[in-house]
Parts: structure tokens; C-alpha cells; sequence
């Protein structure tokens, strides 16, 4: 009898070791199991980045003393008021406009391109779009910035190219514009968005190209068969469903140009963008608070966005 | 009688590189009956509804819808509606404005397009429903607001591609019946796509079988199931005996004959055949028979008098009611 219970094995085998022991423990606390993996990231995003924000939101609060240069810790509106000073408030509606103006650019550029890649290219083709898309993003930015700035010169290919095209009237004509001429394509604004364009364009084309991948192209005959011209089927039904891509990627592509700070130091008119007021005003300057208040404007304008974006339904489609 | 043709194919053909999808196709739709396209999956029965409602263009041949070529013309100009597999509902517009999407396109004023689409929707029994998420709704539900959808916009043409295909057996039943209702109290044409032969046979006025990018026959349902063109159309259709038409004593050894199970009786002076199963089915009771080499399915009234598997009977029909086919193209 004693026999035959020993030789009968057990259904829960008893597992011996920590690792085996701790994947039971694991099996029977799902929820402590999800706690601990959470755990490290929401610590991160909790201290360093939250955090981060926290202090500088903080410091954009207090203000400097005029005469000896010292950041007084005292809550003010103080240093806000001043972002509304017409130089500082020059700075920020400039900023904006550029980012407005290369995100529409950038969304109306990457459409086709997007399209092209989630309708028609297949295989091989696909895996061209892809390099062709992200090999900009392998090399220094620097080094993209300052080949543009070579471009874009007096003597650069750009005007040796409109020249033997008999266009350098057109180029001419473009530069005389007020606001964004100026003597040569470098140092004008139209020079500062087209490198803003040609660099933050990828950030574009892989969600919209995401999101389109995802339109079934039966809809698209649907909406031909229900007598939509390509034109409507456009406007109703593949813009509409693009959409959350759209967002996606203009989230990018004004966010990154409403922080940058280096392209428009290089190319274009000397004049300040948002990410070069705080860079000065938290170096030379000392004018930390300043600094931080400049920083929260992006922060507060992509916040807007955002909200207008979903007011608008630009998410109905998720 | 002067019958208009709804839709007319003359020698239509779509290849794909070197894949015939249809091949040299022959057929008249004629306005206001139920004509239903049947046939395996890759017979061309999908593609000819394509060619119909303008997503494809024809490689070779001529296609006219009420007499009109339709060469060259987009679907958005084609008076003709489609009602797709997987219904291909707008996923961010609600129920009645994806059923006022045709009327919305053409420009009728919101107010009138919106009473419309609810009129639409109460035909499909989905009053109430306007306002809801496409996604929120059921499949039925779905296929009725693609029928509405479709039927919105008073098509000359309404094409069905595999439209019961994704519900359950009761759903589709049902729908079978209410297709077939609506078809008839609106009097349009509709043209349907099926690789269910029950279904194409109990819903349709007429039925074109398709096989590898041809059509095989065209014909009532009675003409397909009563005498099948082909071997091919027996096998496809089912229910008949296939057999060598001199096993069948009614023609030369190189053509097929079907014989429906129906038509075979036991017969003292018959040929001895194998019971290999028997199913009580009521009032009848299905056979399966092996007969000098050949299986046959046999429906006889119900008796005490029938065998059990294994034990032999002797069976009989009458040649006449064979029907010799011809040989498959």
C-alpha cells in the first residue's frame, strides 16, 4: 500500500530552486508581477522626466533681480510678463509660424510619398521607401544643416541650377519678397524652412504611411462606387482616415521645430526662434527663469494643439 | 418581347499577366431579375462583378449596362451599387451618414439626404440605428446598413459579392428570404455573387456557373439541377449521381450522365448493389450504394423493406430520365 503512494506522482509537483520558486510566486501575484515590471520605467518617467518638468515650471515662476543678476525664488508672473514684451513676443509668434508652416508643408510633401509607399510599392520597393526615408536620419544633422547652407549660398548649386534653367529671375523674385527674402536663399527664412522641411520630413512620412497602410482599399472603391469622385474619396474618406496619422507626425514635425535651435543659428536671418532665446538666456544671460518661460510656450501651444486636433475629430478615426 | 438587358458581356475577358480570370465570357442580365454568378473560389464570378461595377477593366470584349457601353467609364458614373463582402462600412462615420454617403456625394441638400438614409434604413429594419458607430453594430446589422447604403442611391444594378458569406447559418436563412423580398418589391436588378450552390439555387431567377474564368452554364436553377451542361456543373452543383453515361445505359461510353438520387427505385429485375450507408431522413431515407464499381446516392421512401449497410439490394432506373451531358470544355 505504501508501496504503490510513493510511486504515484504528485499533480502539483513540488519545484525546487529561487528562479522556479520565484516564477511560482510570479504565476500567483499577476498584478504584484505587472507592479514590479511598471515599476522602473514609472520611477524614470516619474523622477527624471516629470521631474525635470516639474523644476523647470517651477523656476519659470521665479525671477531675476534687475541690478545684481540673481535669480530670486519668490512666486512671480513677473518673468511670464515679460514674454509678452514685443521683442520676446516676436520671437514666439516667428517660432510658431515656422513650425505651423513646415508642418503643412511637410504633411502636404510626405502625402504622396506616404501614399505611394502604402498603396503601390511592394517588396523591394518597400524596403527602398524605407532606407529611402530613413537614411537622412543615419547621418550628423550637423552635417545635413551645413551641406544645405552650401546649397542654399549665393554661389551655392541651387542658384547655379536656376541659373542655367534661365529661373534665376524666379529665385530673384523670391528673394526680393519682404519678411523672407534676403540676399541669398542662406540667410533668408525661405532657406530656414526648407532645411526645417528636409529635415523633419521623415517624422511625416512613417505615420501618415502607417496610418494609410491601414485604410482597406475597399473603402476606396466603396466610396467610387457610391459615386464620390477621386477628388471627394480624397476629402471624405482617405484624409479623414489618414488623419490620426497626420497628427502623429505633425506632433513631431512642429514640436521639433518649435525647440529648435541650431538650424535657424546656421541658415537664415539672424533673427531669434524660441530654442535660441533659451539657449542664451540660460547661458550668457544667466536669466534662468526667462528661459524656462520660453521653454513652457511649446509646451503650452502643442498642449492647444492637441486638444483643438481632438475637438476637431482628428481622432475619430483611431 | 422587346427585354432589355440590364447588363450584356460579349467575349469579355480580364487576365492578370498570364492568370485568365475571365475568359472570353458571354452572358445577358436581364433587367429586373435575380441573376446569380456561382462558382468556386478563382472562377471569375468576383472579377465579372468588378467588371460590372467598373473596378476592373476588361483586357478583351465589350460590356454594356442598359445598352450603354461601359467602356471607359469610372464606377462613380455608373449607376450601378455594390454591396461588398466585408460591407466596407465607413469606419468614421456614423450608421445614416454612411448610408447618405452616395446622396451626400451627388450633392442633395442634408436635410433631404438625411431623410433618405433614414427611409433606407427602416427598409433594412434598422430605424433607430442612425446615430450609431458602424464598428458598434453586429455583422447582420452591418450587412443591412451596407444594403442600405447601396440601395440609397436607386441603382439600375445592385451587385451582391459573396454578401451573406460572413454570417452565421439562421442569420442567412433569413436574409436569403428578405433579399429576395426586396428584390422583388423594388423591382431591380441584382446581381449576386455565391460559391453556395443551395443558396444561388433557391434565391435566383437565373444562374451562370463559372468555372476557371468560364462560364459553364446558364440557366434556372430547375435547367442547372435538372440537366447540368457539364460534368463539372453535376459535380459543382452536387446532389446528382455522376456516372459514365453507357454505365448509365442512356449514351456512349466517352460523355457523363447524371441521374438524381431520386430516380433510382428498387427493381427485382435490376441491377445488385452494396448498401454502404443508409440515413433515415422522415419521410425518405438516403442510400449509399456500390454498384459495379461506381458509388451512387439513392433517395427512396421510407420502408420497413430497406437493408442495412452491408447487405445488397437490387436497384433500377429509368434511362429516360438520365440526362447525358456534354464533355467539359
Amino acid at each position: 500500500m505504501s508501496a504503490h503512494a510513493s510511486t504515484t506522482p504528485a499533480i502539483f509537483a513540488p519545484r525546487a530552486g529561487i528562479l522556479a520558486r520565484s516564477v511560482d510566486w510570479v504565476i500567483r501575484h499577476p498584478r504584484m508581477f505587472v507592479f514590479l515590471m511598471v515599476l522602473p520605467i514609472t520611477l524614470w518617467l516619474g523622477i527624471v522626466y516629470i521631474g525635470a518638468l516639474i523644476a523647470l515650471l517651477i523656476q519659470s515662476f521665479f525671477s531675476i533681480d534687475e541690478f545684481t543678476g540673481l535669480v530670486v525664488r519668490e512666486f512671480t508672473l513677473k518673468t511670464y510678463a515679460e514674454l509678452l514684451r514685443p521683442v520676446n513676443l516676436d520671437i514666439i509668434v516667428r517660432t510658431a509660424t515656422m513650425a505651423a508652416v513646415v508642418t503643412v508643408a511637410a504633411a502636404i510633401v510626405a502625402f504622396p510619398i506616404a501614399y505611394y509607399a502604402a498603396r503601390y510599392a511592394k517588396g523591394r520597393w518597400k524596403a527602398l521607401f524605407y532606407i529611402g526615408v530613413m537614411l537622412p536620419l543615419w547621418s550628423s544633422y550637423l552635417v545635413k544643416v551645413y551641406a544645405w547652407k552650401l546649397v542654399l549660398a549665393k554661389e551655392g548649386i541651387l542658384t547655379w541650377v536656376f541659373a542655367k534653367l534661365h529661373l534665376g529671375w524666379l529665385l530673384d523674385a523670391a528673394l526680393a519678397l519682404p519678411v523672407v527674402g534676403g540676399n541669398s536663399l542662406s540667410v533668408s527664412y525661405i532657406g530656414t524652412f526648407l532645411v526645417f522641411l528636409y529635415v523633419w520630413l521623415p517624422f511625416m512620412v512613417i505615420p501618415v504611411q502607417a496610418s494609410l497602410e491601414r485604410v482597406p482599399g475597399e473603402l476606396l472603391e466603396a466610396a467610387s462606387d457610391l459615386g464620390a469622385t477621386p477628388r471627394q474619396s480624397f476629402w471624405l474618406v482617405l484624409l479623414p482616415l489618414a488623419m490620426p496619422g497626420v497628427v502623429a507626425g505633425s506632433i513631431f514635425t512642429f514640436s521639433l521645430t518649435l525647440g529648435d535651435y541650431i538650424i535657424p543659428q546656421i541658415i537664415g536671418s539672424s533673427r531669434l526662434f524660441i530654442g535660441q532665446a533659451v539657449y542664451a538666456h540660460q547661458g550668457t544671460a544667466g536669466n534662468i527663469p526667462l528661459a524656462a518661460a520660453f521653454t513652457v510656450v511649446p509646451i503650452v501651444i502643442m498642449g492647444v494643439y492637441l486638444w483643438a486636433a481632438r475637438k476637431m475629430g482628428a481622432f475619430d478615426a483611431l | 418581347m422587346t427585354m432589355t438587358n440590364a447588363v450584356t458581356f460579349r467575349g469579355v475577358s480580364r487576365h492578370f499577366g498570364p492568370v485568365r480570370a475571365v475568359d472570353a465570357v458571354d452572358m445577358e442580365i436581364r433587367e429586373g431579375e435575380f441573376f446569380a454568378m456561382l462558382g468556386p473560389s478563382g472562377s471569375g464570378k468576383t472579377t465579372s462583378l468588378r467588371l460590372i461595377a467598373g473596378f476592373e477593366q476588361p483586357t478583351a470584349g465589350h460590356i454594356e449596362i442598359f445598352g450603354e457601353t461601359a467602356e471607359g467609364v469610372p464606377p462613380y458614373r455608373r449607376n450601378v451599387n455594390t454591396v461588398f463582402q466585408n460591407y466596407a462600412l465607413f469606419p468614421h462615420l456614423n450608421v445614416r451618414d454612411n448610408v447618405a454617403f452616395g446622396l451626400r456625394v451627388k450633392g442633395v441638400p442634408k436635410a433631404e439626404r438625411m431623410r433618405a438614409a433614414d427611409e433606407a434604413l427602416a427598409l433594412v429594419e434598422l430605424a433607430g440605428l442612425g446615430d450609431r458607430r458602424a464598428g458598434m453594430l453586429s455583422g447582420g446589422q452591418r450587412q443591412r446598413v451596407a444594403l442600405a447604403r447601396a440601395l440609397v442611391n436607386k441603382p439600375r444594378v445592385l451587385l451582391l459579392d459573396e454578401p451573406l458569406g460572413a454570417l452565421d447559418l439562421k442569420l442567412r436563412e433569413q436574409m436569403q428570404e428578405e433579399l429576395r423580398k426586396l428584390q422583388r418589391a423594388l423591382g431591380i436588378t441584382f446581381v449576386f455573387v455565391t460559391h453556395d450552390q443551395d443558396e444561388a439555387l433557391s434565391m435566383s431567377d437565373r444562374v451562370a456557373v463559372f468555372a476557371e474564368g468560364r462560364i459553364r452554364q446558364i440557366g434556372t436553377p430547375e435547367e442547372i439541377y435538372r440537366r447540368p451542361a457539364t460534368r463539372f456543373v453535376a459535380d459543382f452543383v452536387g446532389s446528382s449521381n455522376v456516372i459514365p453515361a453507357d454505365f448509365a445505359g442512356a449514351g456512349p461510353a466517352d460523355r457523363w450522365a447524371s441521374l438524381r438520387p431520386e430516380d433510382i427505385r428498387p427493381d427485382p429485375a435490376g441491377r445488385n448493389a452494396t448498401i454502404t450507408s443508409r440515413a433515415f431522413l422522415g419521410r425518405v431515407v438516403r442510400l449509399g450504394l456500390h454498384l459495379e464499381g461506381q458509388d451512387l446516392t439513392a433517395i427512396l421512401p421510407a420502408a420497413d423493406t430497406i437493408p442495412m449497410p452491408g447487405e445488397s439490394l437490387s436497384i433500377g432506373w429509368d434511362t429516360a430520365r438520365v440526362h447525358v451531358m456534354e464533355p467539359d470544355a
